[in-house]
């Protein structure tokens, strides 16, 4: 243990805002990132759904204008 | 039909790849992240003439090579995607491409922020910061680049051949700090018979150093699924592993 | 049928024909830097020794600046009018080919610089000592210039408005240029040894003179489809 006591080590020998700062910052940026991925995917479900959903309705009308085997074949 | 399908099972069988790696490379990140900081923020000594201001070097360091890794595998990629068309390579160029910028950021504002108590400012025009700069506009040019194209292909390709012709900058880069002799100091673990650096420091760094690189490698790995999702998003496999598949009617 | 250097030749003196024919648009980006060069000592003040001070950086941006203007047209007419297409169709190495447009880009834009070269240092006050070297740098530098900025033109020909993404693709890729140039011109200016900083410009010159027309020859394939 470099530090003698829980004071000294949040102080960095003075240093302690510079030190804090950057790790502080660096947290941020690589949680930013991680999030940015997630909500990626958050949002590649809602396409997703959303193309699901065209895609339900246009059987949908296929099925009430041709005949329903035409429609098992997809 | 098989003929129709094979092209498109290679994604799917990648996406399976990466995610049952991503996982492991997430945990090995946190323990070995955690054991990195823990030990260079409060077990490595302080050192003798920066004092406890190096420990910044725990974070600075790594994320400035790996800043130099991720666009390093990034060309890697261009090539891959350039020689052999494999789409894969060119959906993996969007995934790489803004953790490395995210690793230059923090290599700057890290080096800035350590540059304050050390050189009385927050930025100096020394060589290794410049370059990293420089790095992060070449980031930048190959995420616009990618983006500018109707075409996602050609966007593709277009980020590939920059990310080729951007790493000739990397050496450029490493050997910055023999070229200009400037305030910055030398490098502090290129040569490991003789290092510049205590053990009792070195250790810490080294284990920082494999955290950023798992942590590099995970960031990808979670990006580079989303890549696969969205290019393969009217494939059913897509759509059952985001659990938006069709219900059986 | 053409050997590659007959066709390199005719691509060469078709382009400096056709900037013959359309001298404004060759002259254009000399004007631009000439006015940049201007507007230095009116913003700052005519102050001579804060002007030699700063006379290379403002020369040699400029000189970035006014590479990345006549950059648009570089393949553009060609590759609207087909022509690009059928160099790419033609057994000759395309990477070669191509090599000659970039001369041509050098020839009427890096060229003219050099010439223009004392009148600049005049401008601005520089030092006797260092107006050699600054058109020495110039001479050696420029080509790298026109080649990285060919492989930016290459990239973005499908856009429409590919003017400021070129800008910020290419910027990065010319400091290297400008650090070495400015302190050999700085040195020289000082009466120090320039031959280093003259030797990694021709390097590098060198290097991406070679290099650059495979990644341009790419880039122009895949603009094709």
């Amino acid at each position: 243990m470099a530090f003698d006591s829980f004071q000294e080590f949040v102080q960095m020998g003075g240093y302690g805002f510079y030190v804090w700062l950057s790790f502080f910052l660096t947290f941020l940026v690589i949680a930013g990132v991680a999030l940015d991925a997630l909500i990626g995917r958050r949002r590649l479900q809602r396409q997703s759904r959303t193309l699901q959903r065209r895609r339900q309705r246009l059987s949908k009308r296929q099925q009430r204008q041709s005949s329903p085997v035409e429609e098992s074949k997809r | 039909m098989w003929r129709w399908l094979h092209p498109y099972a290679k994604p799917e069988a990648t996406y399976r790849l990466v995610d049952k790696l991503l996982p492991w490379f997430a945990a090995l990140t946190a323990v070995s992240l955690l054991v990195g900081m823990v030990w260079g923020l409060a077990f490595a000594p302080s050192d003798y003439q920066q004092g406890d201001s190096y420990r910044i070097i725990y974070i600075h360091v790594p994320s400035a090579i790996f800043s130099m890794g991720a666009y390093f595998g990034m060309a890697v990629m261009g090539v891959i995607a350039l020689v052999w068309q494999i789409k894969t390579a060119e959906w993996s160029i969007p995934a790489i491409a803004p953790v490395g910028a995210a690793m230059t950021a923090i290599a700057l504002f890290t080096g800035a922020i350590w540059g304050k108590p050390m050189w009385g400012t927050w930025w100096v025009w020394d060589a290794r910061l410049t370059s990293e700069l420089i790095l992060l506009f070449l980031y930048v040019g190959v995420m616009a680049l990618y983006y500018a194209f109707d075409d996602q292909r050609t966007g593709a390709k277009a980020a590939a051949i920059l990310a080729i012709v951007g790493v000739v900058n990397l050496p450029i880069i490493h050997y910055s700090v023999e070229w200009w002799n400037t305030l910055h100091q030398g490098a502090t673990i290129t040569k490991f018979e003789r290092p510049s650096i205590a053990t009792s420091m070195l250790w810490p760094l080294l284990i920082s150093l494999l955290g950023f690189m798992l942590l590099t490698i995970s960031l990808v790995m979670m990006r580079f699924k989303n890549e696969l999702l969205r290019h393969e998003l009217h494939r059913p496999w897509a759509q059952r592993v985001l659990g938006t598949a069709e219900e059986s009617h | 049928m053409m050997n590659s250097w007959q066709l390199w030749r005719s691509v060469l003196v078709k382009d400096l024909r056709i900037a013959a024919r359309r001298r404004s648009d060759a002259l254009n980006p000399l004007l631009f830097l000439l006015m940049v060069v201007t507007l230095f000592p009116l913003g700052i003040g005519p102050g001579p020794d804060i002007l030699a001070r700063i006379a290379p950086g403002i020369i040699w941006v400029a000189a970035l600046l006014a590479t990345l203007l006549g950059l648009d047209r570089l393949f553009k007419d060609d590759y609207n009018d087909g022509s690009l297409e059928q160099l790419c169709l033609l057994p000759q190495p395309l990477a070669f080919t191509l090599t000659a447009k970039v001369a041509a880009h050098w020839l009427l834009s890096g060229l003219p610089l050099v010439i223009l070269s004392p009148v600049l240092a005049l401008l601005l006050n520089l030092p006797l000592d260092a107006w050699w070297a600054l058109a020495l740098t110039l001479l050696l530098g420029t080509p790298a210039l026109s080649a990285l900025g060919a492989i930016g033109a290459a990239l973005t020909l499908q856009l429409q408005r590919g003017g400021s993404l070129v800008s910020l693709i290419l910027l990065p890729l010319f400091i290297p240029l400008l650090i070495f140039a400015t302190s050999a011109v700085e040195n020289a200016g000082m009466g120090l040894a320039v031959q280093g900083q003259l030797a990694i410009l021709a390097a590098i010159s060198v290097l991406t003179v070679t290099l650059a027309p495979l990644a341009m020859a790419a880039a122009v394939r895949m603009s094709m489809n």
